[in-house]
């Protein structure tokens, strides 16, 4: 196991390599002077654009202006935004904000999603199965945007129970909202997921036997039928918590979270390759770990899976 | 937030209780401590898009800190926007017209208590012009006797060619006399000169500036009524009142926050359940049909704006040579039912080339070129010699231009009968580097935000010849003439009146068509008993008061 995750670890090297220049390169690629739209419908002064152009390396070819980049990022050094501020502050304020945000979403969905999955699969066709089916198809189609603007309408501005948005150092309770609008798309495949799984698992082999030599029904269930149908559900949970922590942009724009995501979606209309580069740079890796995350927690689910 | 909330009934049974164990006095009355530094008055805000630094900044969440942070010698009131002297105790103009006497009030310091003297405000401004400090704003001091040696012009805009480089490092115009004395003088008189520098770009600025350029963007000191007190990138800013500040547009807020929001949308429903104290845009959703009137009632905020919308027409495209073309097609355009239906009357109909609440002007320039008259338009198409092909119209898609856009479209393709096609482009940057490199399609839309309060600002950055935002190409000898005598007038008003006549002369090329002036619109929450927005879309911080609240 030790020298599987070391060769993971390694892999990430390449990776980072690759992934930094692939995102460099589109940024740059982004028609237009990504100084021209500063200075509104007066236009910017040629000795703006000079000075800022040099300032950024932009003047330089990109495999030039890459290298200057990647050397700056070793030192630790992010870059700066176009008005002055550094990227590792924005990220530091920014990332704490996400993963908290994240982990609430994913707290809803799998407690909810499994939840909901299992007692529709034990319970076998019936008013609890159709209505999760219909609650959860539901989900799936409403996109989060309506969801997030809905319920920030209704619970902030016509009820009052919750500030329509969420202020600038948020605390647990007041992204319990929208944790659960973010995760409620999630919530519905996750049930799903789960009520698949159980019903496959349900007429097989080893379930039969369990029962038959005897085993109370809850330790069939918890231990032998969920464990097994677990499987999908992780590679599912482990592969979203890895989007979620590339931020939400629709639920972080509706809510006024200062999340990692509007961060993104900012520097992107900004063309801001620095700061696209480093915080989506950061998100790759995050990405990559969730998912070793996840195949080590497959051979802790399944005696079967071996990694060496 | 949510303490705020608690604090009103806590206060009230608090107070209830007094009340009844007889030991109420003064009335009764409950004052909610609000705009304090634990309660600031809460604004919407957006990230600027440079360094918090005058000679830099132009975008408008910049200057709403700045303009609070920052006074310069002549300050525009906020709710006439009539210009006044601020620091400058006098502003006196020699006899050639060409130099002015600037004498500073005594006794004005930096937040960091330093001392503002003429050196401060020579010094910045020689900063903002000099090239190689590449400063946003540098055009604005391009009237000054000197500038051309400090920023020689580029031979060919933004093309291949180097400019030359500086050969002075200071502006020769600028004359230090003595601590609070210093002279002015311009390259050619500009009767209007002194109206003009009520703009961010021409604030003093500190020696700790000069000194530490990375501590001033972290902490920026001004001499303006607001001092800043904190800041966290991409979420807030907070300023606290400066107690020292002698001019006479001080602050009646202890303390205000500036609150990012990436949504309009968000900082509305914030507003109205009270979680916002003043928001300075109305999402697209709550204008439609007027619904933001009905839901803020008397927290709603509106005012024409200082600016203008006109579809600009390309004049380095042949097929746009004709005056009387441009005239069909300005005819053709229905203004009135486009205010009515679209912007819910939040808009005036153009009647000149410049926003018709500009203090000290008439409009009307464009006459009977501004109505909608579908016959003598055709008239006038069939005079120019028809058009033909398709006309492209153009517009940058991430501002809300589409649906006005689409009339002005339908307008021109039902009177004049001219196929027309639509072209969004998707980023301003994209449109702005279009307009700069004159490769329009054809006619687009144009928006322009007065700097100043004068009817000179809506003229010759635009429409004359080599003017700063003049991207049509339009150029003409008379008017060049007419705006040039104007500058040199005797007064101000003479100025003025020559400027409208120079407009007359817009009206008779019609190098773009004006169409209409939006509404600046905004809203208040229930804590403040006054808000004001100016007429250039920004938040008036010092106009900001405090609602007495009484239980």
């Amino acid at each position: 196991m030790g020298r599987y995750i070391l060769r993971r670890l390694l892999q990430l090297i390449p990776v980072f390599i690759g992934t930094t220049f692939i995102i460099y390169s589109l940024v740059w690629a982004i028609p237009g002077n990504p100084f021209a739209g500063l200075c509104g419908p007066r236009g910017c002064p040629p000795s703006f654009v000079e000075q800022m152009t040099e300032q950024y390396n932009l003047d330089k070819p990109l495999p030039v202006q890459y290298v200057l980049y990647l050397g700056q990022l070793f030192q630790g050094n992010f870059g700066e935004t176009f008005n002055g501020i550094e990227v590792s502050t924005l990220i530091q304020n920014a990332y704490p904000v996400t993963i908290k945000l994240a982990t609430i979403a994913l707290v809803f969905e799998a407690v909810i999603g499994i939840a909901a999955g299992i007692l529709t699969a034990l319970r076998g066709k019936g008013f609890v199965d159709n209505l999760v089916l219909a609650a959860t198809l539901f989900l799936i189609a409403v996109p989060v945007f309506v969801s997030g603007f809905v319920i920030q309408v209704v619970l902030g501005v016509q009820l009052d129970w919750i500030d329509p948005s969420v202020g600038s150092d948020p605390t647990i309770g007041e992204l319990l909202i929208p944790g659960f609008v973010l995760g409620s798309l999630s919530m519905a495949y996750i049930a799903r997921l789960t009520r698949t799984a159980m019903f496959e698992n349900k007429r097989a082999d080893y379930i039969r036997t369990a029962t038959a030599k005897g085993l109370t029904p809850r330790r069939v269930v918890s231990v032998h039928m969920l464990r097994n149908s677990l499987i999908p559900v992780i590679t599912f949970i482990g592969t979203d918590f890895g989007a979620l922590m590339g931020g939400a942009i629709v639920t972080e724009g509706v809510f006024n979270i200062h999340g990692i995501g509007g961060l993104v979606y900012q520097a992107i209309n900004k063309q801001e390759g620095v700061t696209v580069t480093g915080v989506v740079t950061l998100l790759v890796l995050v990405y990559l770990l969730m998912n070793l995350l996840v195949d080590i927690l497959y051979a802790a689910l399944d005696p079967r899976i071996r990694y060496d | 937030m949510r303490k705020r909330r608690m604090v009103a009934p806590v206060a009230a049974s608090l107070s209830a209780a007094l009340l009844a164990a007889g030991c109420g006095g003064g009335g009764g009355g409950v004052t909610e401590a609000t705009g304090t530094l634990e309660d600031p008055i809460t604004v919407k805000w957006g990230e600027p898009q440079t360094e918090l630094v005058p000679t830099n900044s132009n975008d408008t969440n910049g200057g709403t800190v700045l303009n609070a942070m920052f006074t310069g010698l002549v300050e525009y009131d906020p709710e006439t926007y009539e210009p006044r002297n601020a620091m400058a105790k006098s502003i006196e103009r020699s006899e050639d017209k060409k130099t002015y006497t600037v004498k500073l009030k005594e006794g004005w310091k930096f937040h960091n208590g330093e001392e503002v003297t003429a050196d401060n405000f020579v010094r910045a401004w020689n900063y903002a012009a000099y090239a190689p400090n590449g400063q946003q704003q540098a055009s604005f001091f391009d009237r000054i006797a000197g500038y051309d040696e400090v920023h020689p012009a580029d031979p060919d805009g933004d093309g291949p060619k180097e400019p030359p480089e500086p050969t002075a490092e200071k502006m020769s115009g600028l004359e230090i006399v003595d601590d609070h004395t210093f002279t002015i003088t311009l390259k050619e008189p500009f009767a209007i000169f002194p109206e003009t520098i009520g703009y961010e770009a021409f604030s003093p600025l500190p020696e700790t500036f000069f000194e530490d350029k990375e501590g001033f963007a972290e902490h920026p000191i001004g001499n303006g009524p607001y001092e800043f007190e904190s800041r966290t990138p991409n979420e807030s800013l907070t300023l606290t009142r400066y107690e020292d500040y002698k001019g006479e547009d001080a602050g009646h807020v202890d303390a205000i926050k500036l609150v990012v929001y990436e949504k309009s949308q968000t900082a509305y429903q914030d507003l109205q359940s009270g979680n916002l104290d003043m928001t300075d845009e109305i999402p697209t959703s709550a204008l439609a049909g007027g619904r933001w009137k009905e839901e803020l009632g008397d927290q709603a905020i509106s005012r024409e704006r200082l600016g203008i919308t006109t579809l600009a027409l390309p004049l380095y495209d042949e097929k746009f040579q004709d005056p009387k073309l441009r005239k069909a097609l300005s005819m053709a355009i229905d203004r009135e039912s486009i205010v009515k239906e679209i912007f819910n009357g939040a808009a005036t109909a153009a009647e000149g080339w410049a926003a018709s609440s500009t203090p000290a002007y008439e409009p009307g320039a464009c006459g009977e070129w501004c109505t909608h008259d579908p016959s003598r338009a055709k008239e006038l198409l069939k005079e120019a010699g028809g058009f033909d092909g398709t006309m492209t119209l153009s517009y940058n898609a991430d501002g809300a231009h589409k649906q006005w856009m689409e009339a002005v479209a339908g307008n021109i393709r039902n009177v004049l009968d001219i196929e027309v096609d639509m072209n969004p482009v998707p980023t301003f940057g994209t449109y702005q580097d279009k307009m700069d490199n004159q490769e329009m399609p054809g006619p687009y839309r144009y928006g322009w935000v007065a700097d100043y309060p004068n009817v000179e600002t809506f003229l010759k950055p635009l429409y004359g010849t080599n003017g700063s935002a003049n991207y049509t190409g339009y150029s003409n000898e008379k008017f060049d003439s007419k705006l040039a005598e104007a500058d040199q007038a005797a007064t101000e008003d003479k100025a003025n009146e020559l400027y409208m006549q120079a407009e007359q002369q817009l009206g008779q090329d019609m190098p773009v068509i004006p169409l209409f002036t939006n509404m600046v619109k905004g809203g208040k929450s229930e804590r403040l008993a006054k808000a004001v927005m100016t007429p250039r879309n920004t938040p008036a911080l010092t106009a900001l008061k405090v609602a007495e609240q009484t239980q």
